[in-house]
């Protein structure tokens, strides 16, 4: 990891751009005209009251919707129109709101499934894991391993995920997500539902994966305190409306977003 | 022998060359590392710390200097402890679970310069407490993750020290140097730190000596003819004398392959895997392995069920005299036979007892009941009794000598004797040479010939005259009218049953015996599942009425089987209550070895106390717990009473 130079290095280079993205379903407006920028490597937070569009944007972003105007440039390459596997191709990995696993199939399957994209031997060899299949598999489950020692859910490797406790559902799904190998990799909510012990050790991930994979995080939280203390820069949205945009100290004496969260006297 | 050749060898460091020797390419050090089991020949490990060593020298460190281990069982924290001893320096291991405020204390009182340390979390731990261990200068650490921001003034990668010292030995004039070093080790010198796990007050830094601790251990390597054939699994606490007997120094003696869990919550898994040969568990895990087992039989078909019900009551009819080379009559040995084949061999396989030739168990009483199980399904199973003091053995059941109430003779080249007061006293090759910085303390608990005192209670069984321990000397009281009150026996009968995990009994100096309970949340939870019974947390759980009931049956049998023994009789629990919260280490209740911290419990739930003793029905309490990270909770509750009554003698006896 040294030898790249350490993501801090290579902050600053815009890796998405989200242009005056408008998307509506219907009469509601989800998100209105919001732009903002992410850079490499950096976590950037994406937050605001219930209801403020924010999974909507995240899905924007991983093409699962299409905005109605607006334009996003990814790596330099702009669009307006993507599926969600030519975003997985791209380098965008992200994890669910609710949690999105296999829940018959063990942490360890789970995980493996992450890496289908990486797979390059023929359906015919894969179906008899013989020659270069086998090969390839050694390679991706070495990848996969480390994954788990770095997530530390050993102890769970050949469990079905449907036993398992919620946090540690989400930290294989954060598992199955950097299986991947993402450039960009965003998180919806990662720490909701988490008793305070848990929220701690995922944060450290959520920080452990920029650090050592230097790996772009945009995520989604409520919990302020988290969000706070992982972020680099944060962007508030309150009914699809951009209303601050900043580092986490700014973010925090500005007027609109006090009143956004707080309420406002009428 | 290996004995033999060890009596040449006076130092570790000194042992480890010759393993390199005579076992060169033997596994010495295994560690499953990415999901595969890798491993390290007595020669490799040999070089990683002959590297390791003069990577450390050229930091700094300097013979009989202390050196602070903090982690897991990893094995370049064991290479850790070698490369020290290589350089004469003491290595203090410390409890990777302790919080920041022992782990101070510790680091304070031991005056290390140097630590070698798992990781970041254990870094972030001594760094938040370093204004308080103002002379720790430099940290090695094992695992880089998560680091590379820290400020590197103070930490080094371990793999860099290693390969610096590598470099350094390509000189054969450093070569010598460090040949030189481990010659110049002395028998006497200390080889080890071990702090105790401070059950009364502050913990205590044990000092061992290098010829000590291999005398002793090539006594108990010849008593269980241990050979470099055998493994173990390294799981149990780095800093506990145990594991530090049984793996390190009992490792080094026989050559026998030591093998590191891949994390600490796969032991369980990984004992499987490894299937050691010699084995070593507190009651308190074979407890939680058993109530395991029967939780996972409960639900399994009924065949299955029955098929194992019944095999067990084979086993328990004739197993333990199979075991003991007794003779049983055909049928059983046939019976038995059938059951090894359908039930016991592959619940063996399944705990990960296969190859198990040699398993102790020590740390506190053992029930009998949980003792004969395992003992009945073919496990050698026996007890062992000592202390850090003793470099753990005092005595030891050899095999064929069995029972569940006597922890065994004297160990070989050990005296022991019974002072007037019922303590037990001992003089061992492997005696302590003192407690580090603290000569008063030394001076108390040895008498002026030489022994040391114990501070447990016991006697010589007059049948086998093996040694039967009660209790602590000090713990072990009178109720007002005089009855005899050993808190521990009595805790030990109700925490036999899977539904109790720990237990206070009160009753020194009071009218009635009264006991504190807490459930065991894996076996209550899953009854609760069972029986529809809707709970959000344990202190809910913890105050259902149903559970009430359920425990409230367990305390009438122990009652009954109090009331058979007359001297005991008397000491029947009267009331009860269901702890609304788990005893905690991290909240100073239990000691890091989970033992019962008698007088800070007192002292902590003084209202429950004061309740169970006025006649109310319920009581409030509110206490502060300590999580992990050290940050500070409370939890209140109102905890229910119940009122027992007392059991009759049986009949025939006095009424």
């Amino acid at each position: 990891m040294r030898a790249t130079g350490g993501p801090e290095a290579a902050v600053g280079d815009v890796l998405l751009s989200v242009e005056n993205v408008s998307l509506s379903f219907g009469g509601v407006k989800a998100v209105s005209d919001v732009s903002f920028d992410i850079r490499k490597g950096e976590i950037r937070a994406i937050i605001g009251p219930n209801g403020a569009g924010k999974t909507s944007m995240l899905n924007v972003i991983n093409g699962f919707y299409h905005p109605q105007q607006g334009r996003i440039t990814f790596k330099g390459e702009t669009r307006t129109r993507m599926r969600p596997h030519e975003a997985a191709y791209g380098g965008i990995a992200r994890t669910f709101q609710n949690v999105a696993l296999f829940r018959g199939m063990t942490a360890l399957d789970n995980i493996m499934a992450g890496r289908t994209l990486k797979m390059r031997s023929s359906f015919f060899w894969q179906l008899f894991r013989y020659g270069p299949a086998m090969r390839e598999e050694v390679e991706h489950r070495h990848r996969v391993e480390e994954i788990i020692d770095f997530l530390k859910i050993q102890e769970i490797r050949r469990v079905p995920v449907g036993r398992l406790p919620y946090g540690l559902q989400k930290r294989v799904e954060l598992g199955r997500a950097l299986a991947m190998e993402p450039e960009l990799l965003l998180l919806d909510e990662p720490m909701a539902g988490m008793n305070l012990e848990e929220k701690e050790d995922m944060s450290r991930f959520v920080l452990d994966v920029n650090d050592q994979y230097g790996t772009t995080i945009a995520l989604i939280e409520h919990d302020m305190g988290v969000v706070m203390d992982l972020s680099d820069r944060v962007v508030v949205l309150d009914h699809g409306i951009k209303i601050a945009d900043g580092t986490p100290d700014e973010v925090k004496r500005n007027q609109a977003v006090i009143d956004a969260y707080l309420g406002v006297a009428h | 022998m290996a004995t033999k050749a060890a009596a040449s060898a006076d130092t570790f460091p000194k042992l480890l060359i010759r393993n390199a020797g005579i076992y060169g390419t033997r596994p010495s050090m295994r560690h499953k590392d990415l999901g595969i089991w890798q491993t390290w020949t007595w020669s490799q490990v040999l070089d990683i710390v002959r590297a390791y060593a003069a990577g450390l020298h050229r930091l700094g460190v300097r013979r009989g200097e202390t050196i602070a281990i903090v982690g897991g069982n990893r094995p370049r924290l064991y290479w850790s402890v070698m490369a020290a001893q290589v350089l004469g320096a003491i290595p203090v291991p410390v409890y990777a679970d302790a919080v920041a405020d022992e782990l101070a204390y510790v680091l304070a009182h031991a005056d290390v310069r140097f630590a070698a340390v798992e990781d970041q979390e254990q870094i972030d731990k001594i760094l938040s407490v370093m204004a308080r261990v103002p002379k720790l200068e430099l940290m090695v650490y094992d695992e880089k993750r998560g680091l590379r921001d820290y400020d590197h003034s103070r930490l080094r990668p371990m793999d860099d020290v290693i390969a610096e010292g590598r470099k350094a030995l390509a000189d054969p004039l450093v070569a010598d140097w460090l040949d030189k070093e481990i010659a110049a080790g002395k028998g006497s010198d200390p080889s080890i730190i071990l702090y105790t796990s401070g059950t009364t007050g502050a913990s205590k830094g044990v000092i061992l000596t290098n010829e000590g601790s291999i005398r002793a251990a090539a006594d108990t390597v010849a008593f269980d003819k241990l050979t470099e054939n055998d493994v173990a699994l390294a799981y149990l606490p780095l800093a506990w004398v145990g594991d530090h007997y049984l793996n390190y120094a009992q490792g080094m003696v026989s050559g026998f392959c030591t093998a590191c869990p891949e994390s600490p919550d796969t032991a369980m898994a990984d004992l499987r895997e490894i299937g050691p040969s010699f084995y070593f568990a507190p009651p308190r895990t074979l407890e939680l392995l058993l109530t395991r087992v029967m939780i996972r039989m409960e639900d399994a078909g009924t065949i299955k069920r029955r098929l194992f019900h019944y095999f067990i009551g084979v086993s328990r009819r004739y197993g333990e005299r199979i075991l003991n080379g007794q003779s049983v009559p055909f049928m059983g040995r046939l019976l038995y036979g059938i059951g090894n084949l359908l039930v016991y061999g592959p619940l063996k396989n399944v705990l990960g007892f296969s190859r198990v030739r040699v398993a102790y168990t020590a740390g506190e009483a053992v029930g009998p009941d949980l003792f004969s199980f395992y003992r009945s399904i073919g496990l050698n199973l026996k007890q062992l009794y000592g202390q850090t003091e003793a470099f753990l053995y005092v005595t030891a059941q050899p095999d064929g000598e069995i029972y569940s109430d006597t922890v065994g003779p004297a160990c070989p080249n050990v005296d022991l004797r019974i002072a007037e007061n019922g303590e037990v006293q001992f003089r061992s090759p492997g005696m302590f040479s003192g407690y580090f910085k603290d000569d008063a303390k030394t001076a108390e608990v040895m008498t002026p010939d030489g022994y040391v005192m114990t501070g447990d209670a016991g006697f010589f069984d007059e049948k086998t005259g093996h040694l039967k321990i009660i209790d602590r000397t000090k713990d072990v009281g009178r109720l007002n009218d005089g009855t005899m009150f050993p808190p521990k026996y009595i805790e030990n009968k109700l925490k036999f049953y899977p539904n109790i995990r720990e237990v206070v009994a009160l009753g020194d100096k009071r009218d009635f015996v009264c006991a504190m309970l807490n459930i065991d949340l894996t076996a209550v939870g899953s009854w609760a599942e069972r029986h529809n019974v809707v709970y959000g947390s344990y202190q809910e759980l913890a105050g259902h009425p149903l559970v009430y009931d359920m425990l409230e049956k367990h305390v009438a049998e122990v009652n009954r089987s109090l009331a058979e023994d007359k001297v005991m009789a008397g000491a029947q629990i009267k009331r009860f209550l269901i702890l609304h919260k788990e005893l905690d280490a991290d909240d100073g209740e239990l000691t890091r070895t989970q033992k019962v911290r008698r007088g800070f419990i007192a002292e902590r739930y003084a209202p429950l106390i004061k309740a169970l003793y006025d006649g109310s029905k319920d009581a409030d309490i509110s206490t502060e717990v300590t999580f992990e990270d050290g940050r500070k909770g409370t939890i209140s509750a109102r905890v229910k009473i119940r009122d027992m009554k007392s059991e009759p003698a049986p009949l025939g006896k006095a009424a």
